[in-house]
């Protein structure tokens, strides 16, 4: 057992369901008690889906864990084929599944034999993985699913498109800024002259994998999503892929150059470097930037980085390499993948931490007191608590990390939003720490609006207790209120039948 | 429609319970708040962690007094010693917080394995000295609301069952001792001039977790008809927990807190007020009709008291009056707030509920039944255990004027042109009382009057048409 109050990464169900409701038409039933069902609320509300999430639940209750499921699970897979006619219907495991240790393997072979869609069960352990393990997995079990039902029906087609061209692999639903580094991913691929094969999983449909073998390479954005998939189909078909993330200027000119060398080995005959030039230089405005007084005033600055293994990694590369800002420590949840990780900025920061505890976390910003934190939401509350600025570059996320306007983190937009989110957060540090020493804003703080400080009117005891219990910010308009209310009465002394009798007539 | 159409009885159904609804362990959220010297503890997986996290919102960061227990692999093969480990636990959060009580919340997988909690805890509360409070409330077996009807049945075992002698009273006095200072000889005045005030009556404890400010006002209400509220289940602390002994009157807050109710009957020989739920003008007017019958009281002043609320709400009530509202159902308060939606002039389709305990809630159904006849509207259906999917084609067809309904097919429903309010906030809002009607109103009202300032945009439907197969 463990005390817990806080995780950065889900359980593994949460991984599946974003694949599952990533696609278009896939539909997943989980096998769990009422209540668990709450990824739904979570995909609704956060990222404000305008459509219902194709996520339902055959519910756990005493009758299944007395008797088993029986015909349940197999009733609830047909009827949803038969109501919405989906092309797949994932069924998915929880924790409370993992234990009842039912056969949903022979449930899901009951239901394909009357179900017009393709039925499968998820194959993911609760205890042994988390959301994003999960999502990797699953991923790569819906693609092998439909590859290998082709290439039994014969129908995987022969050789490459005519001109060179990509899967892109890994945007989800729920992922951090995935919708808008897609759009950004199939500009820049735009811009390079390749076209996109397919897009996985975030709106595709699962008949379109079958084309997935079709493209020249596979590009896979995001370390935790997606590689499981790519290895799968380089093994399968010898597509290569190209795992680096262009986040930040140099790691996106890394990207665009692997692309390079991946394609002219299959005959393409392209030179990038141009193109990489003239984005560098002229169109992104980091590189500017770094040359710019704004970014001299950083340098030697102190800033910790905590988030998943991708967004961790790449913005400790930019703080550093590009900016000049001391890194002095950088961190990852992914425990799991924490030898990529070390690997991978050991050379830009002091230290590395690897926990999923966010109060070692907390410390250990405490500690060193940067001037700005880049981390998740969680971070963002200490940062709150010890007065420092917080960018929030990865998961978990609130409602407010899924903006409306368009902020990608890849590609050479992604430079110039990532510069923005990093310059804004020290010189707010800064600002707070000037008028600090300056004794704050020269203003003066508004308490009343033209009603005398003297007062006639007399508060009691529970008046005034019941006065205190009123939140702070509307107390001031409540004591006004209700003396205003007493006054005109002639009510001389205010109790809390006073106070509750003001609220009724002014009906706030 | 006319009279003759309408059905004579309420019509109740009974669905599949596919339906969306929190889990019941949310109850922590503000519980943990309500009783201040608590400290929950919910002995779960990731699941359970995951959901307090998120539907909590911005209060995780806030230090909460919650936490979870999360079970690994080796608690669920039993390779781990599940005394041992609660042990470790409590004891780090003794150390930590030193709580007056450790509530215990039992979740599906404690369930399933077979934990035995309330075996454990008094072996482990005699080992450590702090009070543990079990509460098994989990997703197998309840819904949302129903998680503090299981923690308060819970409490109501630990209440005292002996007026406080002389000693507990200088305890007291002790714990006071500064307060007394500041009220140095005003004390003992206000206590006999309090005295006057009240009927003789029985002893009488109101249940329900309900913010400090509704406490007081529905405190307040009863004062004026002379009865006195000895103690509420819960109090602010766990060690202000009131006293019930044999023959006390009881009365609920709230409509689903039928365990806590049973156990008051049949564990403490208490005798419960069934009286409709003080939400809404008409339901605080019924309730304290009801206390007040029980004891013999001639209600004074009530008719005045609702005419002039009802008339203080009149430009809310303007808005929904001759409209139609649907609830899916998923936190148990939907007869009351039914109920009051009818007086209020609206059309109920339906009563989406989790579960209908029809001994518990008989007078609040009796009230609705009366109020859909005096007001000429049909008698809505109740569909307990609803099945959400069934629902949503039968709202397509119904095209309701307001669908009350949890986040999960808030948006959908509005991007569908079918306006909606979220359930939840109902919970979390002051919704008791003569004082809060019109908070209620606020909540139903905000999506029609959203609507008024947006109406000639053309913006309803917002979803792309697609070819059904």
């Amino acid at each position: 057992m463990k005390l817990a109050y806080w995780m950065y990464a889900g359980p593994a169900h949460i991984g599946t369901l974003r694949i599952a409701s990533s696609f278009k038409n896939v539909h997943a039933i989980m096998h769990a008690p009422l209540g668990d069902d709450y990824f739904n609320v979570m995909r609704s509300m956060l990222s404000r889906e305008r459509n219902f999430t194709p996520v339902t639940t055959s519910v756990v209750d005493r009758n299944v864990l007395a008797r088993g499921s029986q015909e349940k699970v197999v009733d609830n897979i047909t009827r949803k084929d038969a109501e919405e006619h989906p092309d797949l219907i994932v069924l998915t495991p929880t924790c409370t599944s993992s234990i009842l240790q039912e056969d949903l393997h022979n449930f899901v072979e009951r239901a394909q034999l009357e179900a017009k869609g393709d039925v499968m069960l998820a194959d993911v352990n609760h205890y042994r993985f988390n959301e994003l393990q999960a999502a990797d997995r699953t991923l790569h079990q819906i693609v092998q699913y439909y590859i290998e039902k082709a290439r039994k029906k014969g129908e995987l087609p022969e050789g490459k498109t005519a001109k060179p061209s990509v899967n892109i692999i890994g945007n989800s639903t729920l992922g951090f800024h995935n919708q808008h580094d897609c759009t950004e991913l199939k500009r820049l691929m735009a811009d390079l002259g390749i076209e996109v094969n397919t897009i996985i999983p975030e709106g595709a449909a699962v008949h379109d994998l079958k084309k997935l073998p079709q493209a020249w390479f596979n590009l896979v954005p995001y370390r935790e999503l997606g590689l499981t998939t790519a290895s799968y189909l380089e093994e399968q078909f010898g597509t290569p892929y190209v795992d680096i993330t262009p986040m930040g200027v140099v790691e996106t000119a890394r990207c665009i150059r692997k692309i390079q060398q991946v394609i002219n080995a299959q005959g393409a005959e392209v030179d990038y470097e141009d193109f990489i030039n003239e984005q560098t230089l002229h169109v992104s405005q980091a590189a500017w930037f770094s040359r710019s007084i704004d970014c001299q005033n950083l340098t030697g600055k102190k800033a910790v980085v905590f988030g998943d293994n991708t967004h961790a990694a790449a913005i400790t590369k930019i703080l550093a390499r590009e900016m000049g800002i001391h890194v002095v420590w950088a961190g990852t949840y992914c425990k799991y993948d924490a030898d990529w990780f070390r690997e991978q900025v050991s050379e830009y920061c002091d230290e590395v931490l690897i926990t999923d505890d966010h109060g070692e976390i907390g410390d250990a910003i405490a500690r060193v007191e940067p001037s700005a934190i880049f981390g998740t939401q969680m971070e963002r509350h200490v940062g709150k608590r010890l007065d420092i600025p917080c960018g929030v570059i990865a998961s978990p996320i609130h409602v407010q990390n899924f903006p409306i306007g368009y902020k990608p983190f890849l590609g050479y937009e992604g430079t110039n939003q990532i510069t923005d989110l990093i310059y804004n957060s020290f010189t707010l540090g800064m600002e707070d720490h000037l008028l600090e020493i300056f004794g704050g804003h020269d203003t003066k703080e508004v308490i009343t609006k033209g009603i005398s400080a003297e007062s006639d009117l007399n508060w009691t005891k529970d008046g005034q207790a019941e006065l205190n219990k009123i939140p702070g910010f509307v107390r001031g308009k409540v004591k006004r209120n209700t003396e205003k209310f007493a006054r005109e009465r002639g009510i001389k002394e205010i109790n809390a039948e006073v106070l509750y009798a003001a609220k009724e007539a002014v009906g706030a | 429609m006319t009279i003759a159409q309408q059905p004579e009885a309420l019509n109740f159904e009974c669905e599949t319970g596919n339906y969306h609804t929190f889990c019941p362990i949310s109850c922590v959220a503000w519980l943990y708040q309500k009783i201040e010297d608590s400290f929950f503890l919910v002995i779960g997986t990731k699941t359970c962690g995951y959901f307090l996290q998120n539907a909590m919102g911005v209060m995780i960061f806030a230090e909460p007094r919650y936490a979870m227990a999360e079970l690994e692999e080796g608690d669920i093969s039993a390779q781990l010693n599940d005394y041992e480990e609660l042990k470790r636990l409590c004891l780090q959060i003794k150390r930590d917080r030193n709580p007056s009580v450790i509530v215990w919340i039992g979740t599906c997988t404690t369930e399933i394995i077979k934990t035995d909690l309330e075996g454990l805890a008094p072996k482990l509360e005699s080992e450590i000295g702090i009070p543990i409070v079990v509460a098994r409330a989990n997703g197998l077996d309840y819904a949302f609301t129903q998680g503090e009807d299981t923690v308060l049945a819970a409490m109501a075992n630990r209440c005292p069952d002996k007026a406080p002698a002389a000693e507990t009273e200088t305890d007291k006095n002790e714990r006071n001792a500064i307060q007394k200072l500041l009220n140095f000889g005003k004390k003992k005045e206000e206590v006999v001039q309090d005295e006057s005030e009240y009927v003789d009556h029985p002893p009488l404890v109101l249940f329900g977790s309900l913010p400090d400010p509704v406490v007081t006002q529905l405190t307040l209400e009863l004062k004026k008809q002379g009865i006195r509220v000895s103690g509420w289940l819960p109090a602010k602390r766990f060690t202000e927990l009131p006293v019930i002994e044999e023959g006390y009157y009881v009365a609920g807050v709230n409509p689903f807190l039928s365990r806590t109710a049973t156990t008051l009957m049949r564990r403490r020989k208490c005798k419960l007020i069934g009286a409709p739920f003080p939400i809404g003008p008409d339901g605080t007017r019924a309730w304290i009709e009801k206390i007040c019958s029980v004891f013999g009281i001639t209600p004074q002043g009530l008719d005045e008291r609702e005419a002039q609320i009802w008339e203080s709400i009149e430009d809310y009530v303007k808005l929904i009056r001759g409209k139609s509202v649907f609830f899916m159902g998923d936190n148990l308060l939907e007869i009351s707030q039914a109920r009051f939606l009818v007086r209020c002039g609206m059309t109920v389709h339906e009563i989406g509920i989790p579960y209908m305990d029809k001994r518990y809630q008989a007078a609040e159904l009796a009230l609705l039944e009366k109020t859909c006849h005096e007001m000429g509207v049909p008698l809505p259906k109740i569909v307990e255990k609803p099945d959400n999917y069934n629902q949503l084609q039968r709202i397509y067809e119904l095209k309701p004027d307001l669908v009350i309904t949890g986040m999960a097919h808030a948006n959908p429903l509005e991007a569908r042109g079918i306006n909606t309010k979220w359930s939840v906030e109902f919970t979390f809002a002051q919704i008791h009382g003569f004082t809060n009607a019109r908070d209620i109103l606020e909540l139903v009202t905000r999506p029609l009057r959203r609507n008024n300032n947006l109406k000639d945009l053309g913006w309803d439907k917002l979803v792309r048409e697609e070819a059904k197969i």
